[in-house]
C-alpha cells in the first residue's frame, strides 16, 4: 500500500500529521506495538527535519506484508557532511529553530536507533533524501 | 492479545430502545451500531465509559447491579463508600450522619474506599523508583482509562501501572480486620461497593489482571443515594443526630477521586492530569507518537471532573466537587493543629497490603487489528481505502454506523454492505441500478420496519 504526503517550511503545526497517519494504519495490520512505535518515532524526526531544516518535501511510505520502507525528499539546503550529522548534538539548525525546540542534534541518530535499514543521500544547495525501512518480524 | 470477552456493565434494554442513534454517535471506540431498528453493542470494543448512557432519551440503557436485598444474605454486611457520595448532599447533612443512616438501612459496617489510600500513594512511589526505565507510569485508578489503552493504544499498556485500585485494597485492608475483631469467616462477610460509574461494576465484576475481585456486590449510586435520601426526609429538620465514627481520611485521600487528586501526591518530577474521555484520547495519540515527551507520570480520568462525573452520581459534578473540596479543607485545618486522628490499623496492614498490590499482566486487545494475518490485514486495509474513496464522508450515520470510515470497515470485515450508503442508493437509483423498494428494503433492515411504518403513516 502506497501513501504519500507534502510537508511544508516552517509548519510546525502540522508536524506529526504523516506519521500519524502511518500509525493508524499500522494498528490495523497486528503488528507489533513496540515495532510501530519506532516506525512512528523515525518518522516522525524525519517529518519534522524536512520541515524545521529544509524548504519543506514529500514522504512516500509503502506497507507491504513484512516491512515498510519511508522516503522523505526535501528541496533545502543539504547537509555537507552526513557522518557528521550522523553524530548525536550535531545541528546545523538556526537560532530561531533551536528557540522552538528543535535542532538538538537528535534527529538523525533518533532516526537510526530505531530503523533496520536507513540511507541518507544529500546534495548541497539542492536537498537530502533519507531512506528508512523497518521489517515487521 | 487478550482474548476472553470483556464483562460489561451497560445493558440495552431492546423494547425500551427507539433506535435513534444518539448512542452510535456518541461512542468514543464506535462500538455501537444500528440494526433493525435497535442499538447493538459490540463487546470487544465497548469500555463501560458510559457515554450512551448519558445520551439514551428512553433510558434504554441501563445499568446492571446486585439487589439491594442480597446484602441480608451477609451477617456481616460492608458498605464501601467513595467519599464523592458524601459530595452529593448539602453540606448540612454530616458525614457522622449518612454513616448512621447506611447502616439504618443495613449495613453492619461503613467504610470509604478512599481509605486505604496513603499505602496505594506509597506503592505507586515504590513502584516508580523500581521502574526508573518506563516513562510515563499511567495510573489505573480509573478502569474505563486501562480499557481505553487496552483497545485503543496498545503500545502504551506496558506504561499502566500494574497495581490493584484503592477501592480492592481498601477492601482487603477492611475484610482483615473484620474477621479478626469478630472472628469472621470470609464467606460471612459481604463486602458491597457503591459504585458512581459502569466501568468501576465491570472492573470490580471482571478485572483486568486479577483472578478474583475482592468485592461480593456492587450497588449503584444513584439507588443507594435515593435510599439515603428518603431517610433524611424521614428524619425531617432539627434532627438530632447520634455522633458516629466515621473513615479516617486525610485530607489528602478525601480528594483523591478528584481530578488532580492523585498527581498532586506523586513525586513525579513532570506529570499531567487529564480528564475526559475525549481529552485523554488526544493527549494518548501525541505521546503514542513521542511528540510529547519526558513525562514522568499521569493520571488520567474518564470523566469531566473524575468521579463527580461519573454517570450515576446525583448531583452537578462541580457542585459536588467543591462539597469534597469543603470536607478536605475541614480536614487539613484539623490536620495543622494536630486534632485529626490517624488510621493506626491501616499502619498494622501496611507490610500485608503492600505485598499484594501488585496485579497480573495487563494485556493489550487492539480492537483495531483487521486481521492476525498482516497479508490479510493489508489486503482489507487496501479495501477499505478503495471504499473510502466512494463514501461520502459526512458521517451521517443514515447507514447504521456512526463514520463513513467505520462503515468501510464494517463492509470488509462483513458486518454491512456498500449499498447501506443512502447516497450510493440515491446514486444507483439514480442509474436505474436499484428501484425505490429495494432502498427502502435496505433502510428497514437497518432502522426497523416500524420506524419506516410510522413516517409513512404520518
Amino acid at each position: 500500500m502506497h501513501f504519500e504526503y507534502q510537508v511544508y517550511e516552517a509548519d510546525f503545526v502540522n508536524a506529526g500529521a504523516a506519521s500519524s497517519a502511518i500509525k493508524k494504519t499500522l494498528k490495523q495490520l497486528n503488528i507489533n506495538p513496540s515495532i510501530i512505535k519506532r516506525v512512528v518515532v523515525a518518522l516522525y524526526e524525519a517529518e519534522v527535519n524536512a520541515i524545521a531544516h529544509a524548504y519543506g518535501g514529500t514522504i512516500f511510505a509503502d506497507i507491504e506484508s513484512d516491512k515498510i520502507t519511508v522516503k522523505v525528499v526535501d528541496t533545502g539546503p543539504g547537509i555537507p557532511d552526513i557522518d557528521w550529522a550522523m553524530q548525536e548534538g550535531n545541528s546545523t539548525a538556526s537560532p530561531e529553530v533551536r528557540n522552538m525546540g528543535f535542532g538538538a542534534g537528535m534527529g538523525l541518530p533518533n532516526i537510526k536507533k530505531n530503523v533496520d535499514k536507513l540511507n541518507v543521500t544529500s546534495k548541497v544547495g539542492v536537498g537530502t533524501t533519507v531512506e528508512m525501512e523497518v521489517n515487521f518480524v | 492479545m487478550e482474548k476472553t470477552p470483556f464483562f460489561h456493565a451497560l445493558t440495552l434494554d431492546t423494547e425500551a430502545c427507539i433506535g435513534c442513534s444518539h448512542c452510535m454517535k456518541s461512542c468514543p471506540t464506535e462500538a455501537l451500531r444500528v440494526r433493525d431498528g435497535k442499538a447493538v453493542l459490540m463487546p470487544d470494543r465497548c469500555i463501560d465509559c458510559g457515554n450512551c448512557f448519558k445520551v439514551c432519551p428512553t433510558h434504554a440503557i441501563y445499568i446492571k447491579q446486585d439487589d439491594f436485598e442480597s446484602i441480608f444474605n451477609f451477617p456481616c454486611r460492608v458498605a464501601l463508600v467513595p467519599a464523592v457520595f458524601m459530595g452529593q448532599f448539602p453540606n448540612d447533612i454530616t458525614v457522622s450522619r449518612i454513616y448512621g443512616i447506611l447502616k439504618d438501612i443495613g449495613f453492619t459496617h461503613v467504610i470509604e474506599t478512599e481509605s486505604a489510600i496513603p499505602i496505594y500513594t506509597a506503592a505507586k512511589e515504590k513502584y516508580a523508583e523500581e521502574h526508573p526505565d518506563i516513562k510515563p507510569l499511567i495510573s489505573t485508578f480509573c478502569p474505563a482509562i486501562v480499557r481505553l489503552i487496552q483497545v485503543k493504544f496498545p503500545s502504551l499498556v506496558e506504561n499502566l501501572l500494574p497495581l490493584r485500585a484503592p477501592i480492592d485494597i481498601t477492601a482487603m485492608y477492611i475484610r482483615r480486620k473484620i474477621k479478626r475483631e469478630m472472628e469472621l469467616d470470609d464467606d460471612q462477610i459481604g463486602l458491597f461497593y457503591i459504585t458512581p460509574c459502569a466501568a468501576k461494576i465491570a472492573a470490580v465484576k471482571s478485572p483486568v489482571g486479577e483472578e478474583k475481585s475482592s468485592v461480593d456486590g456492587v450497588i449503584n449510586m444513584d439507588s443507594l443515594y435515593n435510599r439515603v435520601f428518603k431517610k433524611i426526609k424521614e428524619q425531617g429538620k432539627g434532627f438530632q443526630e447520634k455522633k458516629l465514627p466515621v473513615s479516617q481520611l486525610s485530607a489528602d485521600s478525601v480528594l483523591t477521586s478528584l481530578t488532580n487528586g492523585e498527581r498532586r501526591l506523586s513525586n513525579a518530577q513532570h506529570s499531567y492530569s487529564i480528564d475526559q474521555i475525549d481529552n485523554v484520547t488526544e493527549f494518548l495519540e501525541k505521546l503514542e507518537n513521542e511528540e510529547i515527551e519526558d513525562v514522568d507520570f499521569l493520571e488520567l480520568r474518564a470523566c469531566d471532573q473524575s468521579c463527580p462525573g461519573g454517570i450515576l452520581t446525583c448531583d452537578n459534578r462541580f457542585l459536588m466537587c467543591e462539597r469534597v473540596f469543603e470536607r478536605a479543607r475541614k480536614i487539613a485545618d484539623r490536620e495543622r493543629k494536630g486534632e485529626q486522628a490517624k488510621d493506626h490499623e491501616l499502619e498494622e496492614e501496611r507490610v500485608y497490603l503492600m505485598r499484594n498490590m501488585v496485579l497480573g499482566d495487563i494485556k493489550p486487545r487492539s480492537m483495531l487489528v483487521l486481521d492476525d494475518d498482516i497479508a490479510k490485514a493489508l489486503e482489507k486495509m487496501k479495501k477499505i481505502n478503495e471504499l473510502r474513496a466512494m463514501l461520502p464522508q459526512t458521517d451521517c450515520g443514515i447507514c447504521g454506523a456512526p463514520t463513513c470510515d467505520a462503515l468501510a470497515r464494517d463492509i470488509v470485515c462483513q458486518n454491512a454492505e456498500l449499498t447501506d450508503c443512502i447516497f450510493i442508493q440515491r446514486n444507483l437509483e439514480a442509474r436505474g441500478n436499484m428501484n425505490i423498494d429495494e432502498s427502502l428494503k435496505i433502510m428497514e433492515l437497518i432502522w426497523g420496519s416500524d420506524k419506516m411504518d410510522d413516517y409513512v403513516k404520518k
